[in-house]
C-alpha cells in the first residue's frame, strides 16, 4: 500500500505535467482556428451531456495535420532544425571533449573551481547572453571592430543574423550540456587503464584512442542527446541571432502561436516534433540504461 | 637438488639485468623508497616482501616507468632506462588492481598487448587461447570483465601481462584473490612459464609461503629499505635482524645480554636464565642481543630433558591448527614462549592441556643471536 503510494507520486506527476498538458496540446492540434477566445472551435461543454460531447468528437479532424504536408515550409523547417540540431552537436562536441578532458586532468584541487566557470554563465539570464551575442556578432560590434582594427578586414563581416551567428549562440549556449557529462565519465576513469595500455605497448595517443574514448563513450552519448535533443525546438536563438533566411521549426511555432494565432496549426508543428523527438528520447534512455547496467 | 645450483648473485662475473643504483624516491616530504640498491639477475624469480605501505608497488612502478626515481638510477642489461617510455620497455607489469579494460572482453583484454606488438595479425588469436587455456578461462573468453568473479579477473590480468612474452615481468601480489588451490597451481604455473622463457619475474606478496615457494631470492622491505635480500632459506633460517625474524614466519624473541663467549659458542642471559647459542661472530661480554628460536625447533616434555637449554613453564594457551598446534607456554619469569608441535594424534589424545606444567628446550643451534 505504502509503496504503491510512493510510486504513484511520479506518475501522477508525469501524468499532471506531462499527459494531460500533451492530450491538450493534442486535442488542439485537431481543432479549427476561430475568431474568439479561446481562438479555437469546438471547445469541450458538459451542459449539454453526451450530446454535446459527441457533437464536440465530431468537430474534431486531421485537417492541421494535412496542412503541414502540404505547405512545404513545415519540412523544410523540420529538416532544417534536425540539420542545424545535428552540426551543432557535432561542433559542440569538438569543443566540449577537449574542455572537459582538460579538466579532468587538471590538479584536484582545481576541478572544483573549473566547473564552477563552465556553471557560472546560468548564473546570468539565457536572454541577456544571447543580446550580448548579438552585441558581439553585429556589423557595429566588438568581433568586426577588433577585426577592422587588427587590419584582416576593410569592411565588417556579416555574421549576425547569418546561420553562423546561430551555430555560435547554440554551441555557446548548450556547451556545458556536454562538458558536464563528458566530464563527469572522464573525472571517474581509473588512470591504471592508461598506465595498462601505455605498459602494453601504447603510445599516449594510441593509449587515448583505445582506452580513454570508449570509454567516455556514455558521457560522450549523454552529452549529444542533451544538445541535440533541446536545439531541434530551440526558438529564442534563432529568431534573436538568425536571419530571415534562418528556418528552424521553433520558430515556425512561435510565428503560428502569436503572430498568426492559429494554435490549432501550431499545436500540430508542436505534435510532430514531438515525434520526431521521441525516437532520439528513446534511443538516449536505452543508453543511460545500458550504461547503469554497465557500471553495476 | 640440482648439481649445478642456479646462484647468480654468488656469481662475481654474473652482470645483473636489472640494478637500482641508490634509487630514492620522494612523494612531496615523504620518502617511499629510501637510497635503496639492488640487482636482480637474469631467470630470478625474485620476490618482494614487506608490510603494506613499505614501498613495494613504488619500486615495481619505477621499473615500469610510471615513476621517475627522484635520485639514483635504475639500468637494464646496463643501460640507464630513465629516457626510455613505458611502451618502449620490455618489462610488463600486472597491476594490483588488475587495471581490465572494462570496454573489451576477456580476449581482447589479453589480445591488446600482442596487436601492438610486432607478432604477425595471423598469431594473435593463436597466442590468446594459449593464455586463456594457461589460466582456465576459455569458456569465459567473450565475456567483459564485470562479468567474472575477482579471482577471473586476477587470471585475465595475469595472462594480458604474460602474452607479450616481456623480459621482465612485474607481478603485485598476482595470486591474492585466488583461492588456496588454484593459489598453488598457479604458483607452479608461474615457475613453469619461468622455466620455459625464461623471463625475470619480480614478484610483490603478502604470503611468505607463496615466497618460499617460488622465489630464488627474497628481499624483505621496511619503510623503503631492504632489510635483507636471500634466498628462503637462508631469510628463514638466518634472517639478520629482528625485523626479518619476525616477518617471515612465527619466532619467539628473547631480550638478553652476552656474559661470555667465544666464536663458536656464547651465554646470554636473560629474565628466564641463560641460553647457550652459536653467534655467527663473536660477542663483547655485556652485549644486548635477542635471541630468536623459531617455534618449531622448541619441544615441548613433560619431565626435564636432556638438552642445552631447557626451561620450566605452564601450557597457557593451545592454538590448534590443524596439522599442527601452537603452544603458548608461560615460564616461570613470566614471559611466553610459543612451542609448535606436529599433531600426529588425534585431538583428544594430546599429551598436553591447559595448565599442564611442561619443559621447553632446544639445541645449541636451533636459534640465532641478532644484534640489530
Ligand atoms: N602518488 C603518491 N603520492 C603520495 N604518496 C604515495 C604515492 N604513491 C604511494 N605513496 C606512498 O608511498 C608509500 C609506499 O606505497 P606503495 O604503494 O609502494 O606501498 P606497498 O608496499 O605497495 O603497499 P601495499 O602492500 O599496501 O600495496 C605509501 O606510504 C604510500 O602512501
Ligand atoms: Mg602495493
Amino acid at each position: 500500500m505504502r509503496r504503491a503510494f510512493i510510486i504513484s507520486i511520479p506518475y501522477l506527476w508525469l501524468v499532471a505535467l506531462f499527459l494531460i498538458p500533451f492530450a491538450i496540446v493534442f486535442k488542439l492540434s485537431l481543432s479549427d482556428p476561430a475568431v474568439a477566445i479561446p481562438p479555437y472551435v469546438p471547445t469541450l461543454d458538459l451542459s449539454t451531456g453526451w450530446t454535446g460531447f459527441k457533437d464536440f468528437l465530431s468537430q474534431l479532424d486531421m485537417e492541421n495535420f494535412i496542412w503541414l504536408t502540404e505547405d512545404n515550409l513545415y519540412w523544410k523547417a523540420y529538416l532544417s532544425s534536425v540539420k542545424i540540431a545535428f552540426f551543432s552537436t557535432v561542433f559542440t562536441l569538438l569543443i566540449g571533449f577537449p574542455i572537459a578532458y582538460g579538466m579532468a586532468q587538471a590538479p584536484k584541487e582545481w576541478q572544483a573551481t573549473l566547473m564552477m566557470l563552465i556553471i557560472l554563465p546560468f548564473w546570468t539570464s539565457f536572454l541577456i547572453r544571447v543580446y550580448a551575442w548579438m552585441g558581439i556578432l553585429s556589423n557595429e560590434g566588438f568581433l568586426n571592430q577588433f577585426l577592422l582594427w587588427t587590419g584582416f578586414i576593410s569592411e565588417p563581416l556579416q555574421i549576425i543574423n547569418t546561420n553562423i551567428a546561430v551555430y555560435i549562440g547554440i554551441v555557446y549556449t548548450y556547451l556545458p550540456f556536454m562538458v558536464l557529462p563528458i566530464y563527469a565519465t572522464l573525472e571517474k576513469l581509473d588512470p591504471s587503464y592508461l598506465e595498462a595500455a601505455e605498459d602494453l605497448g601504447c603510445s599516449r595517443t594510441s593509449a587515448f584512442w583505445s582506452v580513454t574514448a570508449p570509454l567516455s563513450k556514455p558521457g560522450v552519448i549523454a552529452g549529444c542527446f542533451l544538445v541535440f535533443i533541446p536545439v531541434v525546438g530551440e526558438f529564442v536563438i534563432p529568431s534573436l541571432l538568425g536571419g530571415s533566411r534562418t528556418l528552424m521549426i521553433g520558430k515556425v511555432l512561435w510565428d503560428e502561436f502569436f503572430s498568426n494565432r492559429d494554435w490549432p496549426v501550431a499545436s500540430a508543428v508542436a505534435v510532430i516534433l514531438l515525434l520526431i523527438l521521441v525516437i532520439p528520447i528513446i534511443l538516449f534512455q536505452k543508453q543511460q540504461e545500458r550504461a547503469q547496467e554497465a557500471e553495476s | 637438488m640440482s648439481t649445478d645450483p642456479f646462484r647468480p648473485w654468488e656469481d662475481p662475473q654474473a652482470t645483473p639485468l636489472i640494478r637500482f643504483e641508490n634509487v630514492t624516491k620522494r612523494f612531496g616530504a615523504f620518502v617511499a623508497v629510501d637510497n635503496l640498491s639492488l640487482d636482480i639477475y637474469e631467470k630470478e624469480f625474485f620476490a618482494l616482501l614487506g608490510a603494506s605501505g613499505c614501498g613495494k608497488t613504488t619500486l615495481m612502478r619505477m621499473l615500469a616507468g610510471f615513476e621517475k626515481p627522484t635520485e639514483g638510477r635504475i639500468t637494464l642489461n646496463g643501460v640507464d632506462i630513465a629516457p626510455i617510455p613505458v611502451n618502449k620497455r620490455d618489462i610488463n607489469m600486472m597491476f594490483q588492481s588488475y587495471a581490465l579494460f572494462p570496454h573489451l572482453t576477456v580476449a581482447d583484454n589479453i589480445a591488446f598487448g600482442l596487436k601492438r606488438s610486432d607478432m604477425p595479425k595471423a598469431e594473435i588469436a593463436g597466442r590468446v587461447d594459449e593464455m586463456l587455456n594457461l589460466v582456465q578461462l576459455s569458456q569465459f573468453a567473450k565475456r567483459k570483465p564485470h562479468q567474472i568473479s575477482g579471482g577471473q579477473r586476477q587470471r585475465v590480468a595475469l595472462a594480458r601481462s604474460l602474452a607479450r612474452n616481456p623480459k621482465v615481468l612485474l607481478l603485485d601480489e598476482p595470486l591474492a584473490a585466488l583461492d588456496k588451490k588454484l593459489r598453488q597451481e598457479t604458483q607452479f604455473e608461474l615457475m613453469d612459464i619461468q622455466g620455459k622463457l625464461g623471463t625475470t619475474f619480480m614478484i610483490v606478496t603478502h604470503d611468505q609461503e607463496e615466497a618460499m615457494t617460488v622465489a630464488s631470492r627474497v628481499a624483505v622491505m621496511n619503510a623503503g629499505v631492504i632489510k635483507q635480500i636471500a634466498t628462503p632459506d637462508a631469510i628463514y633460517e638466518r634472517p639478520n635482524s629482528a625485523y626479518v625474524a619476525d616477518f617471515i614466519g612465527e619466532v619467539n624473541l628473547i631480550d638478553g645480554k652476552v656474559t661470555s663467549g667465544t666464536e663458536k659458542s656464547c651465554k646470554i642471559i636473560w629474565q628466564g636464565g641463560t641460553i647457550t647459542a652459536q653467534p655467527r661472530a663473536k660477542l663483547a661480554k655485556g652485549t644486548e642481543v635477542r635471541y630468536a628460536i623459531r617455534p618449531e625447533k622448541v619441544v615441548i616434555s613433560a619431565s626435564k630433558p636432556e638438552a642445552t637449554n631447557a626451561i620450566k613453564g605452564k601450557v597457557l594457551d593451545i592454538a590448534y591448527l590443524g596439522n599442527i598446534s601452537t603452544y603458548h607456554v608461560e615460564t616461570d619469569s613470566g614471559q611466553i614462549i610459543k612451542a609448535q608441535l606436529t599433531n600426529v594424534r588425534r585431538l583428544s589424545q594430546r599429551s598436553f592441556a591447559w595448565e599442564d606444567p611442561v619443559w621447553l628446550s632446544w639445541t645449541e643451534t636451533a636459534g640465532i643471536v641478532l644484534t640489530e
